[in-house]
């Protein structure tokens, strides 16, 4: 079972990686995007910032840092990435193939979204990640604070696209329920994205509605670790984060396999 | 033009077959947007002002430029799928017929889900009119619909632009959003906050300028912007169309079809 789910998982990933470098401009245009996409991020926000260069303890290059890291590692914790296939799976009733497998089909779907998701990454992040090095002063990716804020952060970012993966197979679950995707996926992205600090970072939000987000699982998907990275949060405070993280990764996927066990009772495949 | 009013009336036939998922979309489209006002007035709560512009006289300047954004989306939108009709080699038929091709790509395609964005626009931007309390004048008026109406034709232009690249690439370019979500991004923001390079660019190259921070000047009466001219500005925009359009007719004479 466990050999199984590992082949799998490998034959994925090279599947999509070799998908990605037969597209290499599309690749390489989807890099250049995003990078323009975090230039003007960083000077909508830095424009706030005018003259002063730190504001509640969250400094202007750990913000820069913050912006470049999401942009880098977008495949990790956008939400609205989604398996088209999957929903076709569903809609159409071939959904009866893949319960005719001998696997669990909440870790078989986990761990293809997961695969998927690294995959993608392995193209786009290390470009972003050089070039965003090498931009001028202000603008610039700063290195990690220090060593140990580098191996929590990778830690940290793991985990997160973990979570970020159980919180998005609760969108493929609703898909039996409603048959559609489109509602599920706009409450996903839209709130989870503002969530989980795409829309404004974190930590320039009002400090209630911070506290607030720290009890929700979306700010531990990226917030938590590009501010590891950038030593907004301390060590400590990130071994108490990484312990939360693993709260929320035993129970997601717990919450999401009784949820789908639930919806298979009362799957009614039709025609053939 | 009786030819295109037909084309938009079978357009939103079209679009309301599938009346649910048209809802929901529109939907979508008014909240993605909503939800990045909300981090705007959550970044002025936090800072207070934004290089001496206040919350509401920026939450004018969004509304305005999202209305203009999501017309010129809805309306070009055959413009902005043009890719697509490249790649299958569709173009060939539009060709064929005696009416011009601006005209029939216009009329290939609508995208009225834009409404939702349109709808936040207009609720932002009335909001922030009945709270900023300006001394009306007709002049103001003209202002205000010049803004709206040149933002219309220079985001169209854009549009227009990204699609003749394609008669080259074929693919549509990812690159191309950079410059139309981009210029909505950062054009929702009065642009003298940005770097000068970044300024030189949006008023020379791209000349966003002319509809976003000097008719706001102008509006709010800040000093330096008093004179009466600069009500007509805005309208400057809408010439932004002629070079896209040179450009389009440019594109059509090198069209080789991909064939079928």
């Amino acid at each position: 079972m466990k050999k199984l789910r590992s082949s799998y998982q490998a034959a994925i990933f090279k599947l999509r990686l070799a998908q990605g470098l037969t597209y290499r401009t599309a690749a390489a245009a989807g890099v250049a995007t995003q990078f323009f996409w975090g230039m003007i991020l960083i000077m909508m926000f830095t424009a706030f910032y005018g003259s002063q260069t730190s504001v509640d303890g969250f400094t202007k290059s750990q913000l820069t840092t913050y912006i470049w890291l999401q942009q880098a590692f977008l495949v990790f914790i956008a939400l609205w990435i989604r398996d088209l296939e999957l929903f076709e799976l569903i809609r159409t009733g071939n959904i009866a193939y893949e319960l005719c497998r001998p696997i669990n089909l909440y870790s078989f779907w986990y761990t293809k979204l997961l695969s998927s998701r690294f995959a993608s990454a392995a193209l786009r992040c290390l470009p972003i990640l050089v070039f965003a090095y090498f931009f001028p002063k202000p603008y610039g990716l700063e290195l990690p604070a220090s060593p140990t804020a580098l191996l929590l952060f990778i830690v940290a970012l793991v985990l997160g696209v973990m979570i970020n993966v159980a919180i998005s197979m609760f969108i493929y679950i609703s898909v039996f329920i409603t048959l559609s995707p489109i509602g599920s996926l706009l409450i996903f992205s839209v709130v989870g994205e503002f969530f989980s600090g795409m829309v404004i970072p974190i930590p320039l939000m009002p400090d209630t509605l911070q506290k607030v987000l720290m009890c929700l699982p979306f700010r531990y998907t990226g917030d938590l670790p590009f501010r590891i990275y950038s030593g907004n949060v301390g060590i400590t405070d990130a071994v108490i984060g990484i312990c939360i993280q693993i709260f929320w990764l035993l129970f997601l996927p717990l919450l999401g396999n009784f949820l789908l066990n639930k919806a298979l009772k009362h799957l009614v495949v039709q025609g053939g | 033009m009786r030819l295109y009013l037909h084309y938009v009336k079978m357009g939103i036939k079209s679009q309301m077959v599938y009346k649910l998922s048209f809802f929901l979309l529109c939907i979508g489209q008014f909240f993605v947007p909503f939800f990045v006002f909300i981090g705007m007035y959550l970044l002025f709560d936090r800072f207070e002002n934004l290089q001496g512009w206040s919350f509401t006289e920026v939450a004018l300047l969004y509304g305005i430029t999202h209305m203009a954004f999501a017309l010129a989306e809805a309306f070009v939108r055959g413009f902005d799928s043009f890719p697509n009709l490249v790649k299958s080699g569709d173009f060939d038929r539009l060709l064929l017929r005696p009416v011009s091709t601006p005209l029939q790509v216009l009329g290939w395609k609508f995208e009225f889900t834009r409404i939702g964005r349109l709808l936040q626009g207009v609720l932002i931007f009335t909001w922030a009119l009945s709270k900023i309390g300006l001394h009306w004048t007709l002049l103001k008026v003209i202002c205000i619909s010049g803004m709206l109406i040149g933002g219309i034709f220079i985001f169209s232009g854009l549009f227009i632009i990204f699609a003749t690249v394609a008669f080259w690439t074929i693919e549509g370019l990812e690159i191309a959003n950079i410059f139309t979500d981009g210029g909505r991004e950062l054009s929702q923001y009065p642009l003298s906050i940005y770097a000068k390079s970044v300024r030189r660019f949006f008023t020379f190259v791209v000349p966003f300028a002319v509809v976003n921070v000097v008719p706001l000047s102008y509006l709010l009466e800040k000093p330096g912007y008093q004179s009466d001219l600069y009500a007509f500005m805005p309208y400057i925009g809408v010439f932004f169309i002629v070079p896209a359009l040179f450009f389009w007719q440019f594109g059509v004479k090198h069209y080789k079809s991909t064939g079928s």
